[in-house]
């Protein structure tokens, strides 16, 4: 093990534990404040992934791509909770698990239509396909710098939107005591959309990000869906800063056990989650109860 | 001793005609192979075992109110136990291969009920799909599982005693049509016998209210990882027999998609009853076989099936004549 492929793992697990951050936050806080199991979650990680193929296929840039899931994101979270989540935060369990499979079938079904069945690369942009010199004898690709800068901004944004403004206050207030926001007067209804979108952009946009360095290629995403479960079980349901440090602690251990203990990687991480789950049932830093 | 009420269980068939329309139905499962070409039969075969994992699925979600998503795992462990025991070239007996599958699949479903059943609700989903994964990463891609594309087996042989049941090859597919069907049908009438016993009484108190149950002295941690544990072990016989039909294995039926699949026919059929899951499975094979004779698009027929199962339907085909609102999963208040 020499000092720069080191180097090289310590910032690939950086960046691969701030995307998981992106997607399992929105995981995390559409539970938390909905109530709801969204196990189309991985679904919308890879429908980012195609939009940014797609457009980057069509405009010949990426810099295009990154706004347009963005927003794309913000409009399907948008049309699927006032359409299709809004009827279900009353419902059972197993209802929603359902609903969100016949999703994923929706969705892939719709990617195979519109895409095809094939494994697509996604070019990295021009100006950033370089590497950056670190130490002597090693340096680290551009892009995967910006990909963790972008990554950083984005949950930079989400904190303070969470914990400095009026609509944070709200969310967290409705996490843990709706019938409260209810009787103020707020209508919770606005607040469920403004999460699911958030959340669904959010998961859009790490798919976008991410495509360049992962490719497309049909269930994508369904992968990460249960990465990002492990990562919200740790975390703690609700918990969006229990997210952020289980995603980079995941992050962290699948990398390094890629890397270094191949033939034990793919178990790490669901030992950790036994053992969490033995030592605190409800994740390392959930308050509620389940 | 503890007196059990005589009363059946509410997932019982209540009426006699509901009771006769079981008994019709296994008739006309046990004579159908002789009027039809043998692609139905085998068509049918498939179903039976679809049955048979929704069945043993049924034990969790209906009547203790445990939604998994791991459930598909235990099924696929099992196919896969039935691959990694034969060799090359030489066919097991069914006497030897059932017993060992259900055995590991059972095994494995203690070790993650220990688990999982410490969490409740969404915990328990997230968690059970998690380890079922995990299990699924095992033959996912590796040498043990014979690669992504899977591995072909010898299929076991149907023997019991010393004595084979050799058919021509023509009708070799009787004798895992047949197979399936005891298994399925040994399969509705013990769990039906289990549910009426004070154990089955326990999983349905512990559906509509842990904490009481916890409060008159049940131990219900141990209650629900033996039906953890045996409804994983009851999934494992549903893998064997897939192993039996098919012959071939691969990591698919291991995926967790295998859960939801179950799960649908579960609420296809009602949750309600015992007999709900075999109806859903039966319906939702069929639908599978129409759906590829008009498009080519299962899954987008499929997909848009359930939605509209979920929209239109919150309580399965069952719900539509049933005045019965008691429809119990998970738990109702998070």
């Amino acid at each position: 093990m020499t000092l720069s492929s080191f180097l090289a793992q310590i910032l690939n697990s950086l960046q691969y534990g701030l995307l998981l951050f992106l997607i399992s936050s929105g995981l995390t806080l559409i539970f938390g404040v909905l109530g709801v199991i969204n196990l189309a979650h991985g679904s919308l990680y890879m429908i980012g992934a195609y939009t940014a193929f797609v457009v980057a296929r069509a405009v010949g840039s990426l810099w295009i791509a990154l706004p347009v899931a963005m927003l794309g994101g913000i409009l399907l979270g948008s049309l699927l909770e006032r359409f299709l989540f809004r009827y279900f935060y009353k419902r059972e369990h197993l209802d929603q698990v359902l609903l969100t499979f016949a999703l994923i079938l929706l969705f892939e079904e719709g990617r195979s239509l519109l895409v095809g069945n094939d494994f697509y690369s996604v070019p990295i942009p021009a100006a950033l396909d370089f590497s950056i010199p670190i130490v002597e004898g090693f340096s680290y690709a551009a892009y995967r710098f910006v990909v963790i800068v972008c990554c950083l901004v984005l949950a930079a944004a989400l904190f303070v939107w969470i914990e400095r403004t009026k609509m944070g206050a709200i969310i967290r207030a409705a996490a843990e005591r709706p019938e409260m926001v209810d009787a103020l007067g707020i209508d919770p209804r606005r607040v469920h959309l403004t999460v699911f979108a958030v959340g669904t952009a959010l998961a859009l946009t790490a798919g976008a990000l991410n495509a360049p360095l992962s490719s497309v290629y049909p269930n994508m995403g369904d992968n990460l869906l249960i990465i990002s479960f492990v990562v919200v079980v740790i975390g703690g349901l609700g918990s969006v800063s229990g997210a952020f440090w289980s995603a980079l602690l995941i992050g962290l251990i699948d990398t390094m056990g890629k890397a270094y203990a191949p033939k034990a990687s793919g178990l790490a991480i669901y030992v950790l989650m036994a053992i969490v789950l033995l030592w605190r049932p409800n994740g390392l830093f959930g308050q509620r109860g389940t | 001793m503890i007196e059990v009420p005589l009363r059946t269980t509410r997932l019982l068939p209540h009426t006699l005609l509901g009771r006769i329309g079981l008994v019709v139905l296994a008739a006309a499962i046990t004579v159908l192979p002789w009027l039809v070409p043998s692609y139905y039969a085998e068509l049918v075969t498939s179903a039976m075992i679809a049955a048979m994992l929704a069945l043993s699925m049924q034990l969790l979600v209906g009547a203790t109110g445990l939604v998994s998503l791991g459930h598909g795992a235990f099924y696929g462990l099992a196919a896969y136990v039935v691959y990694l025991i034969s060799p090359e070239n030489v066919a097991l007996p069914i006497w030897i291969t059932l017993p060992v599958a259900m055995l590991v699949a059972g095994a494995a479903a203690c070790v993650v009920g220990l688990f999982s059943l410490r969490t409740t609700g969404f915990f328990f989903l997230m968690v059970t799909l998690a380890f079922g994964q995990m299990i699924f990463f095992v033959f996912h891609d590796t040498k043990l599982g014979g690669g992504t594309d899977g591995a072909y087996l010898t299929k076991p042989l149907i023997s019991a005693f010393g004595a084979t049941l050799d058919l021509p090859r023509k009708q070799k597919y009787l004798g895992t049509y047949y197979v399936a069907l005891v298994q399925l049908v040994a399969m509705y009438l013990g769990l039906a016998m289990l549910l009426q016993t004070l154990f089955g009484r326990a999983l349905e108190g512990i559906r509509v209210n842990e904490h009481r149950m916890r409060a008159i002295g049940f131990d219900t941690f141990k209650i629900k990882l033996i039906a953890f544990t045996l409804a994983g072990a009851l999934a494992g016989a549903a893998g064997h027999m897939w192993a039996l039909h098919r012959g071939f294995v691969n990591p698919e039926i291991v995926g967790w998609h295998q859960s939801a699949e179950a799960l649908l026919m579960i609420l296809l059929g009602g949750l309600g009853s015992l007999h709900g899951p075999i109806l859903g499975a039966l319906a939702l094979t069929g639908l599978g076989e129409v759906a590829q004779l008009l498009t080519e698009r299962k899954l987008l027929v499929e997909g848009l099936v359930i939605l509209a199962v979920v929209i239109l339907l919150p309580r399965g085909l069952a719900g539509l004549g049933s005045r019965n609102t008691s429809n119990g999963a998970g738990d109702r208040h998070g």
